[in-house]
């Protein structure tokens, strides 16, 4: 179980963001016509309540650079996930090769001693002669 | 997702800013001291940061029909206490304001509330607790990641409601339907963010027993395992 246990939790995650995919229906056009949205951002969804809830509110203040495309802010986006990933997976790396070397260090020590204790009975030995 | 800029009134934006200071700046203190006492932890705050980083890049579609994105806050208040993440958290929601028009800088106090302080007070309150009733160290992260991740985007909701009542129902009218939006669409994505959480865990913990342990996060038994 253990030892599958890190494919299961990927294969779950997975599942929880592709599922929604099946489940979820495109709801209908709306009167206008227009194709509605499907799998916008909530932040848009709240955008859209609040000019529900108070139709006279006026966002006061407006970003201050605002990706020129969708195409944009997903490549800023990728560039974020990536350089996250590039460091957890640099340090992910550092880490498995630092204990690989504390074992061998560990194993080398231990046949060292081995090798000393033989050398003391040898002496032992010649000295008995 | 967080609360897009302008959208919150004058008062409410200020309000926020100002009750996130202190908080990020005690957290500013508790990582300096932190790293003083263990220069050799702060490439693993590094990976804390980074985590929060791919976490909140990744949009991911839900039941609700819209999409939203973890926050990765989890990892990284267990690792270093809750107080640490608020300037880190600060950090990564800076930049998707100042570059990705995600967020926003008058909404900036706001969301670095609930995701850099709620979300890392309640992630570090449920680990202690689960792990107080003897719950495993994995089933301890998973509950303290996806409750924090929860928790914040709940905590958007209360501030959205505070800020827009509904003219017939009042807050709590106002909060349920913000909920809807934001809380409920969370609901995979949280326990998305546990499992995720228990992923890097897994992977800390096989390479870097030692450290886990001096950070009194598990039994030495249990990294071992």
């Amino acid at each position: 179980m253990k030892r599958y246990q890190n494919v299961l939790l990927i294969v779950a995650v997975i599942l929880l963001g592709a599922l929604p995919l099946w489940i979820v229906e495109k709801p209908a056009a709306g009167p206008d016509g227009e194709p509605a949205e499907i799998f916008a951002g909530a932040d848009d969804k709240a955008k859209n309540l609040i000019g529900e809830i108070d139709p006279d509110y006026q966002p006061w203040f407006a970003p201050l650079i605002e990706p020129a495309s969708g195409e944009i802010a997903s490549m800023l986006f990728a560039l974020q996930a990536a350089l996250g990933a590039g460091f957890i997976g640099y340090y992910l790396g550092a880490a498995r090769t630092r204990e690989k070397m504390r074992q061998e260090n560990k194993a080398l020590q231990e046949l060292k001693e081995v090798d000393s204790r033989q050398d003391r009975t040898k002496e032992q030995l010649i000295r008995a002669d | 997702m967080h609360i897009m800029e302008g959208f919150l009134p004058v008062k409410h934006a200020i309000g926020w800013g100002v009750a996130s200071v202190p908080f990020v700046a005690y957290g500013i203190y508790s990582i300096k001291k932190r790293i003083a006492a263990n220069p050799e932890q702060r490439i693993l705050l590094g990976v804390a940061a980074a985590f929060s980083f791919v976490l909140s890049a990744l949009k991911i579609p839900s039941v609700t029909g819209s999409c939203s994105h973890p926050t990765g806050t989890g990892l990284g208040a267990l690792l270093f206490g809750p107080a640490a993440m608020a300037p880190i958290g600060a950090v990564v929601l800076l930049f998707q304001a100042l570059l990705l028009a995600h967020g926003g800088l008058t909404t900036l106090g706001a969301n670095i509330f609930s995701m850099a302080i709620v979300g890392p007070f309640v992630a570090y309150g449920v680990f202690r607790l689960a792990r107080a009733l003897n719950a495993s160290l994995a089933v301890s992260v998973f509950l303290a990641a996806s409750l924090a991740d929860l928790l914040t985007y709940v905590t958007t909701s209360v501030q959205l409601a505070w800020a827009f009542p509904d003219p017939v129902g009042g807050f709590m009218a106002s909060f349920a339907k913000f909920a809807g939006i934001f809380a409920i669409t969370q609901i995979p994505l949280a326990i998305s963010e546990g499992l995720l959480t228990v992923l890097i865990f897994n992977a800390l913990a096989r390479f870097n027993p030692a450290e886990l342990r001096d950070m009194k996060l598990s039994e030495a038994s249990e990294v071992r395992a």
